[in-house]
């Protein structure tokens, strides 16, 4: 079994209007599709969030405020899993939340 | 008679573990042995003489009396005591000559105790030695029934203990709280034992049943021992204590006359231990302090909803968001097939059984026995499918009569 990171993205993490409800609902998602990957036994690291201020460097000094690289979705948070291969890995994140949120999850394996 | 000789073994029992604490933190943990053998020989003259004389108005007095006579006397006796344990003695005492006579005060009982808690359950022992010492030194238990609680025999205890003793003294294990930077990691280890104690009371195969109580409210015994000083009582000692308090209390109602486990769902409420189950409240309102969520918060909490037998939605979710967190603090096998069963109760059958297929816990009779009941009414095939499967992995005789049941009542 290797380590492989998860890492989620989407366009919008504003959720200020949305009802108490549907946040609650919202996380609830979140942590059932983890806990799912925990019952497994092939959760390596719940991550941790990123908060929504950032910066971008890039080549030749140019500091970019924001956390936006070229596509239009900002990284949220991310996940380690274990599995045996990279399109086992992918498996795994089927289902994650992010989907639903217009978003997308990079598959990466650990190296070393 | 009868009566008379189980009182007498109960209070023997007791100050069992008093004793050899006190003797032992004037002798030092090297010659344990000889605590243990003083306290024996005490206990024998009380028998003998309390045969004949009839029990003394004060029993526990008498005992210290003559367990302090029994002391002093030895180390008069015994050259290599003189040699070897006078000097640090004296080192301690900064000046006389003199030998301390044990001193079985309540408070030095309690100090005494602690740290032979400490001592005991030191992660240098293997930790089933460490259970065993906890047994015997702590809780007072005799080798037969620790034997039998294990399922063992006298003589492989004898070795374990051996061994086990044997340990604290080429790690020159000393009596005495742990440094302050060492004591909380420390701590976790002593709450582990006290966990896996409670542990081999609440599930042994034992036939038993009061053994088993009884190891169940040791635990609990030692666990309140924790809290009665400020750098132990942490909030998540308490949690432990919730924990095992609200297990305890459906103890009377899992045991049947058939010596079978009744599972959960048929449990007549009215069995349930309401005081132990609002002690368990108590303990679980105490540790919701600090930052710090600990396992035992989370099974505490866990183990609270299950207080409440009632099905609703939301204890359910609760208890699926609680296995949700604790499966990424202590993921094992068994948590995550009961996170699969909450996820049934709060999310449906459906959901569950896509999780549950995933799970592929192939030698694990507890799985299929769960797939069994999840494709219950939906394939009947598969469900019996299943519970064969279970059948043919289970362990023990009971396991097999109560899955063969299932199979029986399945249309």
């Amino acid at each position: 079994m290797k380590d492989f990171m998860l890492l989620f993205r989407q366009p919008n993490y504003d959720y200020s209007k949305a009802p108490a409800a549907e946040f609650q609902a919202l996380a609830k998602k979140w942590q059932d599709w983890a806990g799912g990957i925990a019952a497994q036994g092939k959760l390596t690291s719940n991550g941790t969030r990123l908060a929504l201020e950032g910066k971008v460097l890039k080549a030749g000094g140019i500091v970019t405020d924001g956390p936006f690289v070229e596509i239009r979705e900002m990284l949220g948070s991310f996940l380690i899993v274990k599995a045996d291969s990279l399109e086992e890995a992918t498996t795994l994140a089927h289902g994650c939340p992010a989907l639903d949120a217009n978003g997308s999850v990079e598959i990466r394996p650990i190296m070393g | 008679m009868e009566k008379e000789q189980t009182s007498l073994k109960r209070l023997f029992q007791q100050e069992f573990s008093k004793m050899v604490a006190v003797i032992s933190s004037l002798f030092g943990l090297q010659h344990i042995e000889i605590a243990e053998d003083i306290v024996s020989e005490t206990f024998l003259q009380a028998t003998e003489t309390w045969e004949t004389k009839g029990t003394p108005p004060n029993p526990t007095a008498w005992l210290y009396a003559v367990a302090k006579q029994k002391t002093l006397y030895y180390f008069r006796r015994n050259k290599i005591l003189r040699k070897k344990v006078i000097p640090e003695l004296t080192a301690r005492q900064e000046n006389s000559e003199e030998i301390e006579e044990p001193n079985f005060s309540q408070q030095n009982i309690k100090d005494s105790q602690l740290q032979m808690l400490f001592a005991v359950c030191n992660p240098a022992i293997a930790s089933e030695a460490q259970i065993g010492l906890a047994l015997r030194i702590l809780c007072g238990f005799g080798i037969d029934e620790i034997a039998e609680a294990f399922l063992s025999n006298k003589d492989t205890i004898n070795k374990r203990l051996f061994r086990a003793k044997e340990k604290l003294r080429t790690e020159k294990v000393k009596m005495g709280l742990p440094q302050e930077n060492e004591i909380v990691s420390r701590l976790d280890n002593v709450l582990h034992i006290i966990y896996l104690l409670f542990s081999e009371g609440y599930y042994s195969k034992t036939q038993s049943q009061i053994l088993r109580k009884d190891f169940c409210l040791e635990a609990l015994r030692l666990g309140l021992m924790l809290t009665e000083y400020e750098r132990t009582n942490l909030p998540k000692t308490n949690a432990l204590i919730a924990l095992m308090c609200f297990h305890a209390s459906r103890f009377s109602a899992r045991e049947t006359s058939e010596d079978t486990m009744v599972l959960y769902e048929q449990q007549d409420e009215a069995l349930w231990d309401r005081e132990l189950i609002d002690q368990g409240k108590h303990f679980l309102y105490l540790s919701a302090e600090g930052s710090e969520v600990s396992s035992y918060h989370l099974e505490a909490r866990i183990a609270w909803w299950h207080s409440m037998k009632e099905d609703t939605q939301e204890k359910w979710e609760n208890i699926l968001s609680l296995y949700n967190q604790l499966l990424l603090v202590n993921y094992s096998p068994s948590v995550a097939l009961n996170r699969t069963f909450a996820l049934y109760k709060a999310n449906g059958r459906q959901e569950a059984l896509v999780e549950a297929e995933k799970l592929k816990l192939d030698n694990n009779h507890f799985y299929y026995i769960l797939l069994g009941e999840l494709y219950k009414g939906l394939d009947n095939e598969k469900a019996k499918l299943n519970f064969q499967k279970a059948y043919s992995l289970a362990k023990t005789q009971t396991e097999r009569q109560d899955i063969q049941e299932k199979i029986d009542n399945m249309p």
